[in-house]
Order: C-alpha cells, then structure tokens, then sequence
C-alpha cells in the first residue's frame, strides 16, 4: 500500500478508535451510539442469524437494477439529447437546477402508479441517479478531440465504428465519472426512500430499529450500509485510477 | 544548388480549387481558398506556408478528401478525390491524435487492425515503423506517459504502417519546441527518403519549410492563393545542418519577401505595405 493508503487507514483507525474509547467511557451516552466493536457483533450476528437477508437481498438488488437503468438511460439520453443541439439548449437549464428539487416529494405518486412494490423504489433510485450520468455522458461527448473525427475519417471509418472504436473510449474516463456518480446517488435515493415510506429493504429495517430504540440492529444495518457502499466506492476508484495511471493522468 | 529532382509524374492535382464556407445564419460566406493550382510530383517534398488562416490546412483538407471544394478538381493518382479519403493517402494531424486508451503499439497498429492484416504482418509492419521512429523501447508505454514530441512520432507511425503514397502533414510540429521542431524535421526527411512517399506539409514555419522541402509553395492572406513557388535545390540527401548553409537563408528571405505584406495583411495592418 502507498503512504497516502496507509494515511487513509489511519485516519479511518483512529476516528473509529476514538469513537469506541468515547462509547466505553460513557463521552458519548450508549443510548446515543454504541461502540463500533459492538455494532459489528450485532451486524455479524444478524447476518448468521439471516433474519434480515431478504431485506438485504431485496435493497442489493433494487440498488442493482436503479444504477443498470440509469446508466443504460442516461447514456442513451445523453447521446440523443448531445445529437439535437438545439433541444440541449433547452434542457440545460433543466440539467443544471435539477438536484434542486426534493425528487423524494413524488414517491407518493410512485406508488399511486405502480403500487406498494419494488418499482416505486427502483424510480426513486433511477430518478436520484440518471441525470448524472446524462449530464456525464455530454461532458463526455463534448471533450472528444474534434481531431479524432479525421483521424476516423482518414482511416474510412463508418459511424457506428467511429462510435464505438474512437468517440466512446475516448470519452470513457467521464462516463465512468458518471458511473461513479450514479453508484452514489443510487444508494441514497433506494435507501432514503426505503426509510420514509416503503414496507421492507435496509432503509425500512434501519427505520424500524430506530422507532423501536433498537440501536444494536440499526447500528448494524447502518454499518452493514457504509461497509457495501465504501468497498463499491473503493472498488470503483480503484479502476478508475487504473486507467488513469494507463493513460498517464497518475495518482492525485 | 544541384537539384535531384523527382519524378516528374503528377501525383496528385489541385486545379481551380476554390472554398467557400456557407454562412452562419445572419453571416456572410467565408471564402477560405482559392482559386489554387497545384501539382504535386511524384516522391517530391512540397511544402506551404502562409500567414494564419490564409486556408492552409483547408487546402490540405480538400487534398485528402476530409472536406470537399466548393469550384474545381481535385485528383490523386489520376481519380478525383471526393468524399472521402482515398487509399494511399495518410494524414498527420497537428493536434495530438494519439489514442490514450492504447499503447504505442497498439496506436500504430489501428489501421493494420482495421484494415485486416494478419497478425504476422502487423506486428512486422509495427515493430518496424517503431524501430524506424525510435519508439521501440516505448512500445508499451501510454501516449500520455511521452513528451509532445514522441506521441507526434506515434501518430507518423501509425501512418507509415500503412505505407501511404501521399502523406500529408498539417503542422505536425506546430505545438514542438525549436529543437524538437529540428529533430523532427530530420526524422520526416528520413521517413520521405525511405517510404519513396510524396509529402505536402503544412507549416508556418518559414525555416522548416525552407530546410524540408523541395518546393515551397508561398500562399496569400485570404482566400489563399499561391503567390510564389520557390524551389529550394537542395539534395534528397540532406538534414537539418542545411540550416546553416547560405542559399538556406536565401530561400527563407525570398519567402519573407513574398508573405510579409501578405502576413500585416492577415493581422489587419489596414493600409501597410511591406517595404
């Protein structure tokens, strides 16, 4: 591991030694918070006990299937919507306001649609998600050298094989920004919205908890939470800054 | 100074050539080019030079078929060139056109690929194009891990693999420093002397026009037309230590004289008339 990494572990060490020290020496009232060692017990003990494995399954899969649409939607509107200059000028403004708005305000609508099942969920998540990938994939489009479309040109390259050959690698380090992105508000929007209104996932688990004083299983549903989101998180940057060392761009 | 001179075949052929950029709404067309005639010979090693934005690399652009004449022919190895590139023409860009998602390597080998060569041929084409370019050693390098220079030399490169007839270069040293700009010059003569390829370069460089070529094509502010041909004499065999010869400086003073008047005028020096 480098010495940023090692650095970076400390910092995560000693701020969670620290609040386990505050815990056990009654700084920071149990009711409140309980140490860290004794919300990973709780977690593990729940996952052998598998009393919450669908809800964990079900929340996995909804986060799953709201970053494959939004990527796959955002992507595809972001191309057509860079296609039609005129129509990106009018949604621009749109773009740009767009985290703006409390999306969370039309879950009730969600549900008045698609009833009291996952798909309100997996909106919720789309709807949190796919404008920054679409906003991604234009600053994508719009960095590509306008050299490599002669370079394409020269070599009588079609557009489909320009396309996918020379304009999509060369915008790939911002559409991954936007996949990066997308992983982020996804989890947000699926378990946010869990929280407030749906009838299972972690969100409505970690709810509950909360309503009953349960602070062991909602600790442990909410580290199980920053665990899954921090490996994905650390995975994804790990790529990314694999293919920035390949292409020279290095270590921040 | 004895001239070798090259076949005297016509290569390729601009007559008439004239090009008019449309208007956008509410603007008036912008007559970039022309009328320009042009014949280049076989193997010869023309270049043009110009004030900025005399329509330089436009005319370049009609050459190789990447944007077509608004009046007159265009012809390469007697067929017109119309929409699009023709076989046996390779382009270096003066942008980086470098992939930064493949290695040396594999840059030089894209068109290879392309174009279905067998594994056997591409890797002999490109270990010898790099080897020639002096990439060898950086095969598996990155684009972004060269200097300016050498990811340059890896976009000549992957020209050269395919062993283009006509190579046009349009200011391919544009963004190099002096030194690397003399190198360079050095390494295309080498590349012209082995490939047997005739060169168009784009340059507003007066000193490596004047130092690469055989002939030197002087264009006019726009719309650019040539004003004078000078043709430099020197031996096919030649490097850039031509730099310090003395009909070196006479070829660059001729081609002064013809475009400072030429250059105020593109810089909007109203009314000023070169001495």
């Amino acid at each position: 591991m480098s010495k940023v990494g090692w650095i970076r572990l400390a910092v995560v060490i000693v701020a969670v030694g620290l609040l386990e020290v505050c815990c056990r020496t009654g700084l920071i009232n149990r009711k409140v918070v309980i140490p860290p060692t004794e919300m990973a017990d709780a977690l593990w003990q729940l996952l052998i006990s598998g009393q919450f494995n669908d809800q964990i399954a079900r929340t996995f899969g909804i986060v799953l299937a709201a970053i494959a649409i939004s990527v796959v939607a955002g992507f595809a509107f972001g191309v057509a919507v860079h296609a039609m200059p005129r129509v990106r000028q009018a949604l621009d403004p749109f773009f740009a306001t767009y985290y703006a708005v409390p999306i969370f305000i039309f879950y009730p609508v969600m549900i008045v649609i698609f009833g009291l099942s996952a798909w309100p969920i997996v909106l919720m998540g789309v709807a949190t998600a796919i404008v920054a990938m679409v906003i991604a994939t234009l600053n994508g489009l719009d960095r590509i050298p306008r050299v490599l479309t002669k370079v394409a040109r020269v070599h009588r390259m079609g557009t489909v094989s320009t396309a996918l050959r020379l304009k999509l690698p060369a915008a790939a380090p911002h559409l991954f920004t936007g996949v990066k992105l997308v992983v982020s508000y996804a989890f947000i929007g699926v378990i946010a919205s869990e929280f407030i209104l749906a009838p299972a996932g972690l969100g409505r688990v970690i709810a509950d908890a909360y309503s009953d004083f349960n602070n062991r299983s909602m600790y442990a549903m909410m580290l199980l939470l920053i665990i899954a989101a921090t490996v994905v998180n650390m995975l994804l940057h790990m790529l990314d800054q694999s293919w920035a060392e390949r292409r020279g761009i290095g270590k921040p | 100074m004895a001239a070798d001179s090259p076949d005297q075949q016509i290569h390729a052929q601009l007559s008439g050539v004239t090009r008019i950029y449309p208007g956008a709404a509410g603007t008036k067309p912008v007559h970039a080019l022309g009328p320009v005639d042009l014949d280049l010979k076989r193997g010869e090693f023309f270049a043009v030079v110009g004030p900025s934005g005399c329509g330089k690399s436009t005319l370049l652009e009609v050459l190789a078929g990447l944007q077509p004449s608004t009046a007159g022919t265009v012809t390469f190895e007697g067929r017109p060139v119309a929409g699009e590139v023709p076989d046996g023409i390779g382009v270096v860009f003066q942008e980086d056109a470098s992939f930064p998602w493949l290695t040396v390597w594999d840059n030089a080998a894209f068109g290879l690929r392309r174009n279905g060569f067998d594994d056997a041929e591409v890797r002999r084409r490109v270990d010898d194009a790099l080897a020639f370019m002096g990439l060898k050693d950086f095969a598996r390098a990155y684009p972004a891990q060269l200097s300016g220079g050498m990811r340059q030399r890896v976009c000549i490169a992957r020209t050269l693999v395919l062993q283009p007839r006509l190579i046009l270069l349009d200011e391919p040293f544009g963004a190099l420093d002096a030194q690397t700009r003399l190198l360079m010059g050095d390494e295309v003569l080498r590349l012209w002397r082995r490939t047997g390829a005739t060169v168009l370069l784009i340059t507003h460089a007066l000193d490596e026009a004047a130092m690469l070529s055989d002939r030197i094509g002087a264009m006019s502010a726009r719309p650019g037309r040539f004003l004078d041909i000078v043709v430099t004499g020197w031996p096919r065999e030649r490097d850039s230590k031509i730099v310090s010869e003395a009909a070196f400086g006479e070829i660059t003073g001729r081609l002064w004289d013809n475009l400072r008047g030429e250059s105020m005028k593109s810089l909007g020096y109203a009314g000023m008339t070169a001495p």
